[in-house]
């Protein structure tokens, strides 16, 4: 198989979307020092991977899996027959996967507000340079850890 | 499956039969409970009695499957690998007791040291997020579904980030700690999440003993491999592996002690037990890939860890820190049990888990127990704190007697054991022997950094009065002690359960899916 076969990327084109989102996401928890736009660049990042497992779900030609159950006096059995339905089960861990995802986030943002109250500041490097300095004043005071030599 | 809703047999079950839910849902009911009842008072019993409980079922899981059996439990009457099942073996019944125990013997430790550390109007969600930590870490253990792992560890994982966070009261930069923590932790969560996804996509299944048939059937493809790789990762985040430890010693430090002492003995070690399941169970060693991954990649990480983490550990002025950094090394341990690939080897990091879960537990308790006289962990602040307090002075000792891997203690025990496993291996690849000489050298290291809190303990002069630590914290501290001293002596608990566990583990997918009895 050529690697530049276009049907070949075309065919993987959610997979390329996923993994763009999840380094988008994975570079912002990295790259950014303000906190709330860390938690941002968390859920893009889980966001990516609910999309992954929603585009593996899904069938070719294949419909929303719905049974019609409460309508079955309206509905011709016969014509349901050999109806191709998507895979309805990742769609189902993700929903519990974005009930994980809102806790996360609400947790991490209550985290923030109380790095707020605590630090007056809700950025990393001057969070790290006050904690710095925490750590001198300990250190003047119990000795240095490494015997002063890290 | 619609159709089948009515002609579904609606067995009556014995409580017995009902032990492998009880373990998960009677901590789990016990949180949602307090927080109703909001009472300080019923709080701290609730919590004691639910754990208490746990303990109860986890030993009679473990007594039912000692002789190599499992246990499986349908969810719902779900069968399998439709429902989600619930599969106890001995390798995750021997978890659950030790999660379960240092459960209850934390309990009656922190009510003091949480009282002291901890506001009073927060003491009551404050055991309710203990009580859900602890419903996580079990249900990870317990399950025998790969995405209710997932969700198991996100329930344990936020209420740890929480109880991280609650060090806020004594140190601010707890809050910092938890946060990133909380930020680690979710990344190696979604990473295993990928992972299964993967894993998903290969074999179409999630159930853990399922998904071992079909890699049989399959064998390996790319995406099987990378999904590996993605939940060694995410995994190895959670363990604390070396090098991916980086929220380990802050969030140690920090948090309150109680919670540093139920986390040291119980989170990182359910993580392990999940790499164990993913290499041993869910993909067979003898695949390439995973032996490689093994000995190539967990090998020397987990060498480097003993070193690079008990030299750090050696340095450090502050006792509790240096704790945490023998944690990572005590990690590298399991891990290079694990690694050598062999049935003694895996019952050495099995047997090292529970040891070092008991006497990181019992250390960080004696270290917390000093705190509330000393009003901190460095050692200029517990200077002669050893000889005012000497009951928990000689259970630190025992503790630290235990870390090192004295004869007569528990520790001793799992090295005796790991450096015999890595002399094996070493007959025919004379490289093993050096790794089982790499490990004496290690735990040299591990007599300094433990031999300069004895020296502050006991040789440095005492700079103020202080009293004994209370009964509460003696109590559960000498249980552990004691517990130390006898699982060095009789070994027959420990090491026969390691070594059955290793046993299930190894024999492979197919005979431990119809060898045993289900019920």
């Amino acid at each position: 198989m050529e690697l530049f076969d276009l049907e070949f990327l075309i065919g993987h084109v959610h997979y390329f979307l996923f993994i763009a989102l999840m380094m988008t996401g994975l570079y912002i928890v990295v790259q950014k020092t303000n906190l709330v736009k860390k938690m941002i660049g968390l859920a893009v990042f889980q966001v990516s991977v609910f999309m992954f497992y929603i585009s593996i779900g899904k069938v070719a030609g294949g419909t929303a899996p719905i049974l019609p159950m409460d309508k079955k006096f309206h509905v011709d059995v016969a014509a349901m027959e050999g109806v191709l339905y998507s895979n309805p089960l990742p769609h189902v861990l993700i929903l519990t996967a974005i009930v994980v995802g809102i806790a996360t986030t609400a947790l991490g943002l209550a985290l923030i507000v109380r790095i707020r109250e605590a630090f007056d500041t809700i950025d990393e490097e001057e969070i790290t340079e006050i904690e710095q300095r925490l750590t001198h004043q300990d250190n003047k005071k119990h000795g240095n850890a490494m015997g002063g030599m890290a | 499956m619609a159709g089948e809703v009515g002609t579904v047999v609606h067995e009556t079950r014995t409580l017995i039969e009902q032990l492998p839910a009880l373990q998960v849902v009677v901590p789990m009911l016990s949180a949602p409970l307090i927080v109703i009842l909001g009472s300080r008072g019923l709080a701290r019993w609730i919590a004691f009695g639910a754990s208490l409980v746990s303990l109860v079922i986890s030993f009679l899981l473990m007594m039912q499957v000692i002789d190599g059996t499992f246990i499986s439990y349908t969810m719902g009457g779900w069968e399998p690998p439709l429902g989600i099942e619930y599969r106890v073996d001995i390798a995750n019944a021997f978890v659950l007791f030790l999660i379960s125990a240092i459960g209850v013997v934390t309990l009656p430790f922190a009510l003091k040291s949480v009282a002291h550390e901890i506001p009073e109007s927060k003491h009551t969600l404050f055991w309710a997020c203990w009580m859900l930590c602890m419903t996580g870490l079990l249900g990870m253990v317990i399950t025998g579904d790969a995405f209710n792992i997932f969700v198991f560890l996100e329930v344990s994982s936020l209420s740890t980030y929480v109880l991280v966070a609650q060090g806020m009261y004594k140190d601010r930069r707890a809050l910092t700690a938890a946060f990133d923590y909380l930020i680690m932790g979710t990344i190696g969560a979604t990473f295993f999440v990928i992972g299964l996804g993967m894993i998903y996509m290969a074999t179409g299944t999630l159930n853990l003993i399922d998904i071992a048939a079909r890699i049989e059937e399959l064998g390996v493809n790319r995406t099987l491999r990378s999904g590996f790789a993605f939940v060694m990762v995410g995994m190895g985040l959670k363990v604390a592996m070396f090098p991916l430890h980086l929220w380990l010693p802050k969030a140690y430090v920090f948090a309150p002690s109680a919670v540093t002492v139920f986390l040291s003995a119980t989170a990182t070690k359910a993580a392990i037990y999940v790499i164990l399941r993913f290499i041993f169970t869910v993909f067979d060693p003898t695949f390439a890939f995973a032996e490689n991954t093994l000995e190539i990649i967990f090998l020397p990480l987990a060498i480097f860890a003993m070193f690079s983490a008990s030299f750090v550990a050696v340095f450090q002025t502050n006792f509790k820190r240096m704790l945490a950094y023998s944690s990572i090394a005590q990690i590298g341990y399991m891990l290079l049990g694990v690694a050598m690939l062999s049935q003694i080897g895996l019952a050495a990091g099995i047997v090292h888990l529970f040891n070092h879960g008991i006497t990181k537990a019992l250390m960080f308790m004696g270290v917390g127990a000093l705190v509330i006289h000393a009003g901190g962990a460095f050692y200029t602040q517990l200077a002669g704190l050893g000889r005012q307090m000497p009951l928990t002075g000689a259970a630190i000792v025992v503790g630290g007697l235990s870390l090192i891997g004295i004869p007569g203690t528990a520790g001793f025990v799992s090295k005796w054991l790991l450096v015999q496993a890595a002399f094996e291996r070493g007959v025919d690849q004379p490289i093993y022997t050096a790794i089982a000489f790499a490990i004496l050298v290690s735990s040299l290291l591990a007599v300094v950094y433990v031999w300069r809190a004895f020296e502050v303990l006991y040789l440095q002069k005492p700079t103020g009065a202080a009293k004994e630590a209370h009964w509460t914290m003696i109590v559960p501290m000498w249980i552990l002690a004691l517990a130390c001293i006898y699982f060095g002596i009789d070994t027959s608990l420990t090491v026969e359960a390691a070594t059955e566990a290793a046993n299930v583990l190894i024999r492979g997918t197919v005979e431990v899916a119809t060898g045993g009895v289900a019920q």
